[in-house]
Parts: structure tokens; C-alpha cells; sequence
């Protein structure tokens, strides 16, 4: 099968993309998931707050993903769920091998984060579909990766102890209630204390659990007032701040807890049946990796400049893939915007690319994303780079500089977890020629 | 109290590890009613499913020693057998490499030992041989050995051919069946558990890390203690995987076999062990000593690992003894064999321990008559590898049943098909541990975020459908068909009119 472009991915960044798409008149344009049902993580978050940044509305997860998921078939996208990429990258005339390239097969270095990728693939894109009907091989002209991303599971956060069921991440427990509807009783315990993990609060709630508290090693919690306020008072689930898990309890079940005071160094047993571990992020970006992209060190995601285009050519990536993680509508404006980069790729005419201009961060700022610029390149979406920190910082002031010249200085408060904005406008102040852009708290 | 009408066997083993299994299989050939016996409510969850993967060559044992040579045999037989049943097994060979110069100068001492062992494929590797075959090794390694023939080899699917080729041979399998005494007699004994009292004439202690225990049931002479060692161990996420090449095992000291680093048949990157003398026998938790430390390690011998994702930490007890070599021993008066202290190498031993116990039983006294009829021979297992095709590569697979092209795990690649096949397999899965050793669901680098609540369902739907007993405890599994088996009960009383006291051969029916 040929079609224009490969969409991996129909959440929200993917179908975003692929109405876009359509919208600017790309003919062939194929959204593979593997999920039995399009729209992504919105479709087992039963609560709402969706659709303001791109439908300019407000939306329940499920309402949501099905709005998403219609308006792609409506705009003329093939919408393939079921379906994995099981051999990426391929290439022309590679007959379909028994097996998919382990990547222990593929040529050239692994791609080590922040290492350079072998030279990505020229001419069209290769990968096979693997769903009920079968195996297919598609050529795409371009390729836009949305696979989004989740949470690190306990054992990725190292966290000793045993290993009981009962111990799982927000993503399984809003599957578990809201599309299975499982009932958990007794007492849950959440790690985290950011947006996440206040859903991840109200899902128990509704699966009949006790929240006995949000525990977070920050020295306080990272989502909206708000939000705490209402968790406390409906639900009495307090936050714990400056507190670690340091080691799960159980053997055929889970027991409970460990929980170490990180400001005085005591250790006390907190009894629970259920164990969520919310937030802290990963990208899902094996078929980056697999396909040689070039990985940026802090968002773990595809290095991308700001038309989404990663370090091979013609491979795009877009969304929580590049930004773990943003809320939805963020995700669908960030595919929105590759789509129309694609769009204009894929009509050529254009001026030949300039070389990438990296875009780093520096302590205690944690990512930046797109972490590269062109010359002659697009701001990014929404007019503004986006960032994370991994600490609190109330006044802080955002620098900009390329080799030693500052590009630009600006306000900002930093909050571990929560969004932090910079606007692109100094792009234009910097330097085609010149070396790597770094961004610092000062 | 009148004991209720006890279920008979010529044999019963307590234990359904590997190596438990491994015996029931071997007497599965003859015509005999065997029972295996287990307080877990699956095969192989102990030290079995919890170690190295590592199919060993034996290169470094003890010359001479009982388990060099079980361990030589065994190792050849399970290469053989995995290739038919379709167990994964990959030969990456191993590269035992030296970082101090004192490590180098006790390399040729390794390599006699390997001869002495009937090992002869070892070799020397120099320096810049080592670093062309592996380039990412961390600096500072000065030499190394190559043994050609070590392999990883899955420890899930091993026991569970095994178990499958005895039940569909007759074995009775008895899961979640504590033994809580044996009272010996003349002519057998009867063995008490919590699932009911089964009389058997001959009796065979698998139980690994209880094996002291069981022993001391039977009047204690075995002389040795068990002293569980802990081993923690790290899984790399796949993408880690082109790292390496071959198993790369450090210089063993007089006190362990160290921290190694290798590949696994799924893909993965495996690292450790610690090891460290506990006294709990059910302390399987992971520690954050251990878990830095192996990072540590890890990160000196090969230092990409540190941009790496964990996928999985867990920890296994060994069943050491205070001797160094294994401890098994046949009675033939007591009609007892004793199969102990199989340290850490029972998954490659396997099955030379197996041929050489019941020689033993044979030689103390167990008739040893073969079946009549051609034997089934090993069972075809699921294939979860990936040095092979698995059902989602598979388009002709596809095609027949479209269930194997629709992927649940995706970080596992696993499908509907596999899981809905495994629910209803010979020895099916008694809960998600069994399922992700049976198929590998839920054990890629999410640990379920994406298919653990699709999976469990389909769980759900299995059990609803074979009447909520699928994999319950105490349930008796004969014949591939566990919606059919009798339920012992978990209040302790005997298998009603189970299959075993009919089937016990007539010959041994007179003479006891």
C-alpha cells in the first residue's frame, strides 16, 4: 500500500495530524494504532477539562477521544485500529522478513540518547502493519510519529521491596475502572502529587478505594490549589509532601509501604491495597529509536527542530512523544502543526533546509521542547517553546544565549511537573552560523 | 480421627520446579502413577523462575564433583530437548573476562578447569579480540575466555514442556498443596498435605528450598541445611539489547560467581546477581543496596546501560547447602530419594539430574517397566522467544486464525491468540504471574500500563468460563483438560475417586 503519510498513533497529537492533513489536501493519509479503538489516553479518563486549547470547548476524555476519532474518518483519513508497526524501518524491495528486525539486527549504533543517529532513510518510508487482516507493507512519503507516552512503571523508578499485584500505574487503573469496570476496595496510596495524580485520585474514588494520601518528594504538591483543595475536602486525601516510597510490601499481595520523611529521615509503614505510581514520564519512542532518530537527552523523545521534524528525513514526530507530557490539547496542536510542516514538505518548492541548531537546557530546568531551530524554520506551535523543571522556583528568570550572547530574558515560575512557557520570539535573534542555544535559570 | 480414603501413587514427588518436573517427566515413560505435589499454584515458581537464564555448560564446576557431571549431561540433553519442544534457547556464547591482573592471572587455571570438566571449546581472547567482538564494553578489561556453547534458555517455558509432557502423560500435577508431614510405613508412605493425604510407595524430595524440611519429615539424615542466597537481578529494556552480544561473566571468587551481565531470550538485557545469605526462605524482595550496587557494576562493564530504561527488578533464592556440591541420595529401604541443594544450576541440570534419579530409584528398586504404545514425546510449546517467529510475524498464522494478528502487549508483542491458547493450556496459568510466564504479557517496559487491564479481563472471561477454577488451588490437572479435573477442596479433604489409585500398576499393588 502507498499512501502520503504514515500517521503511528491516533491520539490526539496523530488524529490532529491527519485531519490537518487532509484539510490541506494531502490525498493518501493512513493513522495506524494498535489500540482496538482510536483516540488515545483520553479514552479512559472519565473526567473532564478537555478540548479547550484546540476545540475551544469543554470535553470529558471519552467525549473527547470519539470526537477526534470521527472527525479523522470524516475528513477523509484511514484510520486503522488493531494494527501494529511491527517492521520499522523497512526498506525497498525487503521481502517481509519471518521476523521483525530485533534491534540487535539493525545496522549501525543503537540510538544512545543524545547520540548521532546513522543517516536516517531517503526517498520513501518502508514499515509493515501487522493487525487481524494480516501483514501489509505501506510506503509513506513521510512518516509522522505520535505514539505518545506513559508512566514509569515501579520497577523503571527502582523501587526495592516484593512484588505483589496491586502495584500499577494511572494509565492501567483508568483501564481497569472506566473501560473494564473494576471495583478496587480498601485503602490505595498515589505517588505523585501533580494533575495526574489527583485523576488518578478521583478513578479510585470511583472504583470504591480509599485514598489514604498523595505522596510526593517535592516539598509540596504540583497541581493547581484548586484541585488540592477539592481532593481534601471531598475526598479527606491529604498530600504528603517530602515523602519517598522506599520499599513495597507483599508477597502474594500487597501489604503496604515504606515511606521515608526525606526532611527528618524516619521511616513509617502505611498500610494500603492498591498502589498507583502517577506521572514521571516517558516518551514511547522505541520506533524513534529503532528507526536510528537522534534521542534528545530531556525529553527522551526524538530530538525535533521546530517543524517536528526529527534528524531523518521525512520522519516527524509530534505530541507527548516530544513533550511528555502535556495535556491532550496540546498534544492535537502539536500535530497539527507537523501536519501543516508535512503538508508543506511534501508540496517541495521550498528553500533546502539549513543545518539544526540544537537547543539545550541547563539544571534545574529538566527539557525543552523542540529542542532545535533551522534557519528559515517555523516558530514552533503556539508561538512558544515549552518546558519542564524539576524544581520550585518562584522568581526566576529564563535566559536565552548562544555562544555567550543573551538572546533573550524573561520572567517565569517554575513548578516540578507543570507546563513552563518561552516565547520563540528570539529565534529570529539567533545566529545560522553560530553554536548550540542554551537556555538557564538565572 | 479416621483418615478419609486416601489417593494412592506409586510416586509422589514433592516439588514441581524444574527439577520436580523434570523427574515426573522422566518417570512418565514408564508404567507408573506418579503424583507431583506443590504448595505454589503453578510449576517452576521458585528458584526456577527467578535466576540467570542462563543455559550453562558447566564449564566451571567442581572436577569430579556430582554436578559437573549432571550438569554436562543434563545441559546436552535440554539443548536437544528445548530444540523440539520449542523452548527458547539462544547460543550467544559467553565471554568471562578479566579486569585486574590478578583476574588475568587466574584465567588459565579457569580454562583447565573447563578441560577437566570435559569442557574443550574454551579458548583465550585477547584484548583487542574482546573489544572488536563486544565494542561497548566499558575500558580497563585486560582478557577474557571464550565459551562458545553457553546459552540463554527461557526458565518459564523449561518446566512448564516438562509438566505438560508428564500430565499428558499421566502424571498427576497438585498445585497449592502444602506438605504438612509424611508418616512413613512399611511399603510407602502416606503424605500429608493440605489438599489431602496421598499414600505412595515411593517417595522423591524436589522441594528445593523446603528440601531440608521435607527431609527432616522423613527422619532428617540427610545431613545438610539448606542457606537460601539471594540474588537480585535487573532487566534492561530492549532497546538496550545491541549493547551486548554474548553473556559477559566476570572472574568467580571463592565465594560467588559474580555479577554478570546477558542477553535474554526475549530480547532484554539481564544484570546481576547479588548475592547475599538470607534467613526468610520467602524473602524474594528486591533491596535498594542490592539494586545499586548492581547498577554499579553494570555501568563499570558496560557503561551504556546507564541511558537505559529498567524494565524489571526481581530477586531469587538459590537453594544452597553447606556443601558445594548437590545432595542427592536414594534409600532404598525408606524408598525415599532426596534431591537437594541443587544450588543454582538445576535449570541446565535438569534433566541429567533426572536421568540419574531415577537410575537411582531404578537400581534401589522402582520397577522401571516402559509403557506400552509409542510415547508423545515432548510437547510443541508456545514459542515466546525471539530469535524465532512469534504468531504476530506470522502471516499464514494470521490468515488461519486472525486472533494471532491482534497484539494485546504491545511492549511484549503478544497477542489474543497466545493468551486465549495459554488460559487453556495443559497446565494453565493460576493467575498473572503464570499468564506473563506462559506468553510474556505484561512484562515489557510499561508492566502493563497499556494491556494490564485488557489482559486481566480476558482472565475474568477464561475463569467465568471453566467455572471459576481455572488455576485454583489444590486442583488436580490431568489430561489438558483442567474444566474437567476434580476439585480436591481447600478444606484439606482427600481427591475424590481420583485417577491415581487407578492407575497404580497391579505388579506393585501385590507386593505391597
Amino acid at each position: 500500500m502507498n499512501v502520503d503519510v504514515l500517521i503511528t498513533g491516533a491520539g490526539p497529537a496523530g488524529l490532529a495530524a491527519g485531519i490537518e492533513l487532509r484539510r490541506l489536501g494531502v490525498s493518501r493519509v493512513l493513522i495506524a494504532d494498535r489500540e482496538t479503538e482510536a483516540g488515545g489516553v483520553p479514552r479512559h479518563s472519565a473526567h473532564t477539562g478537555y478540548g479547550l486549547r484546540d476545540l475551544h470547548r469543554l470535553m470529558t476524555g471519552p467525549g473527547y477521544a470519539r470526537h477526534y476519532a470521527q472527525a479523522a474518518v470524516r475528513a477523509g483519513a484511514e484510520v486503522r485500529t488493531g494494527t501494529t508497526v511491527t517492521v520499522w524501518p523497512g526498506g525497498p524491495g525487503q521481502p517481509l522478513p519471518p521476523g521483525a528486525p530485533g534491534p540487535a539486527e539493525l545496522p549501525g549504533p543503537p540510538g544512545r540518547p543524545g547520540g548521532p543517529g546513522p543517516p536516517g532513510p531517503t526517498g520513501p518510508l518502508y514499515a509493515s502493519l501487522t493487525g487481524a487482516d494480516g501483514i501489509e507493507t505501506v510506503t509513506a512519503a513521510a512518516v509522522l510519529l505520535a505514539t505518545g507516552c506513559r508512566e514509569r512503571p515501579r520497577a523503571a523508578r527502582l523501587i526495592p521491596g516484593g512484588r505483589p499485584p496491586g502495584v500499577m500505574t494511572t494509565g492501567e487503573l483508568q483501564q481497569r475502572v472506566y473501560l473494564h469496570g473494576q471495583r478496587l476496595p480498601g485503602r490505595a496510596l498515589v505517588v505523585g502529587a501533580e494533575h495526574v495524580s489527583f485523576s488518578a485520585m478521583v478513578t479510585l474514588a470511583h472504583a470504591g478505594a480509599r485514598v489514604v494520601a498523595l505522596v510526593t518528594d517535592q516539598p509540596r504538591h504540583q497541581s493547581y490549589p484548586a484541585f488540592a483543595l477539592a481532593a481534601a475536602a471531598r475526598w479527606r486525601a491529604p498530600v504528603w509532601a517530602s515523602a519517598a516510597v522506599q520499599r513495597i510490601a507483599g508477597h502474594d499481595r500487597l501489604e503496604g509501604v515504606e515511606l521515608a520523611d526525606l526532611r527528618t529521615g524516619t521511616v513509617s509503614f502505611v498500610r494500603c491495597d492498591t498502589l498507583v505510581f502517577t506521572g514521571d514520564w516517558i516518551p514511547d519512542h522505541e520506533l524513534a529509536r529503532l528507526a536510528g532518530a537522534q534521542i534528545d537527552p530531556g525529553t527522551r523523545g526524538p530530538a525535533v527542530d521546530t517543524s517536528l521534524e526529527t534528524s531523518l528525513p521525512g520522519v516527524f514526530a509530534a505530541g507527548n512523544l516530544v513533550h511528555a507530557a502535556e495535556t491532550a490539547d496540546v498534544a492535537a496542536v502539536s500535530g497539527r502543526h507537523a501536519a501543516q510542516q508535512i503538508a508543506a514538505a511534501l508540496s517541495g518548492g521550498g528553500p533546502p533546509r539549513a543545518a539544526r541548531i540544537p537547543v539545550t537546557v541547563a539544571a534545574p530546568l529538566s527539557w525543552i521542547s523542540p529542542n532545535a531551530i533551522r534557519a528559515g524554520g517555523p516558530p514552533p506551535a503556539r508561538g512558544h517553546f515549552l518546558l519542564r523543571s524539576h524544581a520550585f522556583r518562584r522568581l526566576a528568570r529564563l535566559e536565552v544565549r548562544q555562544d555567550g550572547r543573551v538572546l533573550s530574558s524573561a520572567r517565569a515560575r517554575l513548578v516540578p511537573g507543570r507546563p513552563l512557557h518561552l516565547d520563540a520570539g528570539w529565534m529570529a535573534r539567533a545566529d545560522p552560523a553560530g553554536g548550540a542555544v542554551r537556555v538557564a535559570v538565572r | 480421627m479416621t483418615p478419609a480414603p486416601a489417593p494412592a501413587a506409586d510416586v509422589v514427588i514433592i516439588g514441581a520446579g524444574v527439577v520436580g518436573t523434570a523427574i515426573a517427566r522422566e518417570l512418565s515413560r514408564y508404567d507408573l502413577s506418579v503424583i507431583v505435589v506443590d504448595a505454589a499454584t503453578d510449576v517452576g515458581t521458585g528458584t526456577t523462575k527467578a535466576n540467570t537464564a542462563i543455559l550453562h555448560t558447566g564449564f566451571d564446576a567442581v572436577p569430579g564433583s556430582l554436578e559437573s557431571r549432571l550438569l554436562r549431561r543434563g545441559s546436552a540433553l535440554l539443548r536437544d530437548y528445548a530444540a523440539r519442544a520449542g523452548i527458547p534457547v539462544e547460543r550467544t556464547g559467553a565471554l568471562l573476562i578479566a579486569w585486574t591482573a590478578g583476574q588475568r592471572r587466574a584465567l588459565p587455571e579457569i580454562e583447565d578447569k573447563a578441560r577437566q570438566n570435559g569442557y574443550t571449546a574454551i579458548r583465550p581472547v585477547p584484548a583487542a579480540e574482546l573489544y572488536r567482538r563486544e565494542p561497548r564494553l566499558g575500558p580497563g578489561a585486560l582478557a577474557a575466555l571464550e565459551i562458545p556453547d553457553e546459552s540463554v534458555i527461557c526458565p518459564w517455558t523449561t518446566p512448564l514442556a516438562y509438566a505438560t509432557e508428564a500430565v499428558r502423560a499421566g502424571v498427576g500435577l497438585r498445585l497449592g498443596c502444602l506438605v504438612t508431614g509424611v508418616r512413613s510405613r512399611a511399603g510407602g508412605h502416606d503424605v500429608a498435605t493440605t489438599g489431602g493425604t496421598i499414600r505412595c510407595r515411593w517417595l522423591v524430595n524436589a522441594a528445593g528450598l523446603g528440601g531440608d524440611g521435607i527431609d527432616a519429615m522423613l527422619g532428617g539424615g540427610g545431613g545438610f541445611t539448606i542457606r537460601p542466597r539471594r540474588g537480585e537481578l535487573i532487566v534492561f529494556d530492549k532497546l538496550a539489547r545491541p549493547l551486548l552480544g554474548s553473556v559477559l561473566l566476570p572472574v568467580p571468587t571463592a565465594q560467588t560467581k559474580g555479577v554478570l551481565i546477558a542477553p535474554t531470550v526475549y530480547g532484554n538485557v539481564l544484570l546481576g546477581p547479588t548475592a547475599e545469605d538470607v534467613e526468610d526462605r520467602s524473602d524474594t524482595g528486591t533491596t535498594a543496596a542490592g539494586l545499586a550496587a548492581l547498577l554499579e557494576a553494570g555501568r563499570r562493564i558496560l557503561p551504556g546501560l546507564a541511558g537505559e530504561e529498567v524494565t524489571a527488578t526481581y530477586a531469587g533464592l538459590r537453594a544452597a547447602t553447606e556443601h558445594r556440591d548437590y545432595q542427592i541420595r536414594v534409600d532404598s529401604r525408606l524408598r525415599y530419594a532426596c534431591v537437594a541443594g541443587i544450588r543454582s544450576t538445576g535449570l541446565s541440570a535438569s534433566l541429567g539430574i533426572a536421568e540419574y534419579v531415577v537410575d537411582q530409584l531404578g537400581g534401589a528398586g522402582l520397577p522401571l517397566a516402559e509403557r506400552g504404545g509409542a510415547a508423545a514425546g515432548p510437547p510443541a510449546m508456545p514459542y515466546i522467544g525471539e530469535a524465532g517467529t512469534r504468531p504476530y510475524q506470522d502471516a499464514r498464522r494470521i490468515a488461519a486464525d486472525p486472533d494471532y494478528g491482534r497484539v494485546v502487549c504491545h511492549c511484549e508483542r503478544v497477542t489474543r491468540g497466545e493468551i486465549r491458547d495459554a488460559l487453556v493450556s495443559t497446565v494453565p496459568p493460576a493467575d498473572a504471574g503464570g499468564l506473563r510466564r506462559r506468553t510474556r504479557a505484561m512484562n515489557g517496559r510499561c508492566q502493563g500500563f497499556y494491556c494490564a487491564a485488557a489482559v486481566s479481563a480476558m482472565m475474568a472471561a477464561a475463569r467465568g468460563r471453566v467455572g471459576g477454577t481455572a488455576g485454583g488451588a489444590g486442583q488436580d490437572r490431568r489430561d489438558g483438560q483442567p474444566g474437567r479435573a476434580e476439585q480436591t477442596g481447600r478444606e484439606g479433604r482427600a481427591a475424590p475417586g481420583g485417577q491415581a489409585p487407578a492407575r497404580a500398576s497391579p505388579e506393585l499393588g501385590r507386593r505391597a
